[in-house]
């Protein structure tokens, strides 16, 4: 059976039925105002405080499910009402407190936010600015920090919190990766689902001359594992999709062209970095500008896979379905718009499943199978230098390859800053923003040590073995696969 | 020209769609039909039972299996080119 990871991921995942529901019945604009009630019918409030705020809040939920704001181009949205829980101030001065005669604490204060109460110390909230510099110099080491935890998670250091202590995004360093989406306790961060404009691109393509693809990100192998994932393939199909396709597949188109690029480039450019993660290449841009011509010019495996379907039938509409909520912005990039339609991530995918009625464990299994064990292994960290190292040896290519491989936006970092001052020790960076990789991406439904076992598994068991093989009939050549 | 697209969707993969493709392109150039047919991949037919699923110009799809390429050859397109 399934299982949920918390009533975070439950109460969100109920929402997203719910409008999944009505959308597919086509009765969502008029009956989208009933669905906080029909979640928490009362009288008592499942979470909060009283039910009436629990329904507002699910209010905002259902305007984001619905697609959210539209004047705001971040996939990624605080409900500004939900975020009031977490009113802890990051410092408190606990019982190790021993009221020395020093006060070292009150001298390092710089807004005299320290006052003394009975010899003891304590922080007035309301002056106090979160420096830290009292919690610096207590011998005792008596001052707690509590971070945020949507601060915390957040590698971008994108998150401030305003004069009401409430958290803002700042999107001009947000990168959409959605590890507060994951980490806040309460759920009051929410990313944007296209799963509206998903079920109708589904129902008008009966009508009009329309194949609506699902293409799956390799990770989806760590996270239906209560199926098999034919069982899954079929479930999608019934949804409406007219074929179901791996990522995988344009990942080894990816390996491949990236290995040539490389090859090509690297002598120019000292270094390259991996380009498949969104979040990656937008932190680069973002805080690294500079090392902005290191990104591979490669596109990602998504866009990739995308652009080869269309390639191939005129009539495809392509639907992304993966782990990452930093996939919706990059369709819309404008080096790559048009190749992908629309991203539903895992959750939305399970909404969806539920809310038409599809019973994955009654399905019949079809099967699922075009990459090879390299595009699928993708999905973890160090699966992309393990297929460029694999392409370097099957090919005989000339060329020394020295990955620097970062499992997660800190270590990502770590790289970028000593490449920038070219003391990197290699010469091709792995950067994945999520920790594990895409396997521990926000919007998965579980998170765990086991899925990169089920990701290995899964790679093995393709049937074509080497990149070269799975990509022998396709005309990779006519592709353009530059961002 | 003729257009032939060959499935190469899950069902028709694990069938040697691959081969299908491979074998048929191979017949073409023995008999030097480059420019006369072309062969294509093409993503699900909707035939998935009956793979590997050929589709010839915008004809009925007709289910080849990889060692019958000959076949398909001889009975399909010999007579049109």
């Amino acid at each position: 059976m399934r299982k949920f990871e918390n009533d975070v991921q439950v109460i969100k995942y109920e929402v997203l039925k719910e409008v999944a529901k009505l959308a597919m019945e086509g009765t969502l604009e008029e009956k989208y105002h009933t669905i906080p009630e029909k979640i928490s019918p009362g009288p008592k409030p499942r979470t909060r405080c009283c039910v009436y705020k629990e329904r507002a809040i699910i209010e905002e939920r259902v305007k984001i499910a619905r697609g959210g704001d539209k004047e705001n181009k971040n996939n990624i949205e605080i409900i500004s009402i939900a975020c009031d829980e977490c009113s802890i101030n990051r410092y408190t001065v606990t019982e190790a407190c021993r009221g020395c005669l020093a006060k070292w604490c009150h001298e390092a204060c710089p807004v005299d936010a320290i006052y003394y109460v009975g010899h003891k110390a304590y922080i007035n909230n309301n002056k106090c600015i979160e420096c830290g510099r009292c919690k610096d110099v207590c011998p005792y080491n008596a001052i707690s920090d509590v971070m945020r935890p949507c601060r915390k998670a957040c590698e971008a250091d994108a998150l401030y919190i305003d004069n009401d202590k409430k958290a803002v995004i700042d999107n001009e360093k947000c990168v959409q990766c959605g590890a507060c989406v994951y980490k806040c306790p309460f759920g009051a961060i929410m990313d944007k689902a296209y799963i509206v404009d998903v079920i109708n691109l589904l129902k008008e393509s009966k009508s009009r001359d329309t194949n609506v693809y699902a293409v799956i990100a390799p990770a989806i192998s760590s996270q239906f594992t209560y199926v098999k994932i034919g069982q899954l393939v079929k479930g999608i199909k019934l949804l409406g999709f007219h074929d179901v396709i791996e990522v995988a597949l344009g990942a080894d188109i990816v390996a491949h062209h990236e290995t040539k690029e490389f090859a090509e480039e690297i002598e120019e450019k000292k270094f390259i970095t991996s380009s498949c993660c969104p979040a990656f290449v937008s932190y680069i841009e973002k805080k690294f500008p500079e090392l902005g011509e290191n990104i591979s010019g490669t596109v990602s495996p998504m866009i990739a896979v995308s652009r080869l379907i269309k390639n191939m039938d005129k009539n495809a509409k392509v639907v992304f379905i993966g782990p990452c909520t930093a996939k919706k912005m990059e369709i819309n990039r404008d080096d790559v718009k048009g190749s992908t339609d629309y991203v539903l991530t895992f959750e939305e995918l399970t909404a969806m499943i539920d809310a038409a009625g599809i019973d994955l464990r009654e399905c019949e299994e079809d099967p699922l199978d075009n990459a090879s064990f390299f595009g699928r292994i993708f999905a973890r960290t160090g699966g992309l230098t393990e297929a460029i190292k694999h392409v370097i040896e099957d090919e005989k290519i000339d060329v020394e390859f020295k990955p620097v491989i970062c499992d997660g936006l800190a270590e990502c970092s770590k790289a970028l800053k000593i490449a920038k001052v070219n003391r990197l020790n290699g010469n091709f960076i792995e950067g994945m923003a999520c920790t594990g990789g895409c396997i521990g991406g926000a919007a998965s439904i579980h998170h765990g040590r086991k899925d990169r076992n089920e990701v290995d598994k899964y790679g093995k068991s393709a049937i074509e073995k080497n990149i070269k093989d799975s990509l022998r009939i396709l005309d990779i050549d006519k592709l353009d696969l530059d961002r | 020209m003729i257009e032939i697209n060959v499935c190469i969707g899950s069902a028709c993969h694990l069938k040697g769609a691959y081969n299908v493709i491979n074998n048929l392109k191979k017949l073409i150039e023995e008999k030097n039909l480059e420019d006369k047919i072309e062969i294509k991949a093409a993503f699900c037919l909707g035939q998935c039972t009956n793979a590997v699923s050929v589709r010839i110009n915008d004809e009925p799809i007709v289910s080849v299996n990889e060692d019958e390429v000959d076949k398909f050859f001889e009975r399909h397109l010999a007579g049109r080119v």
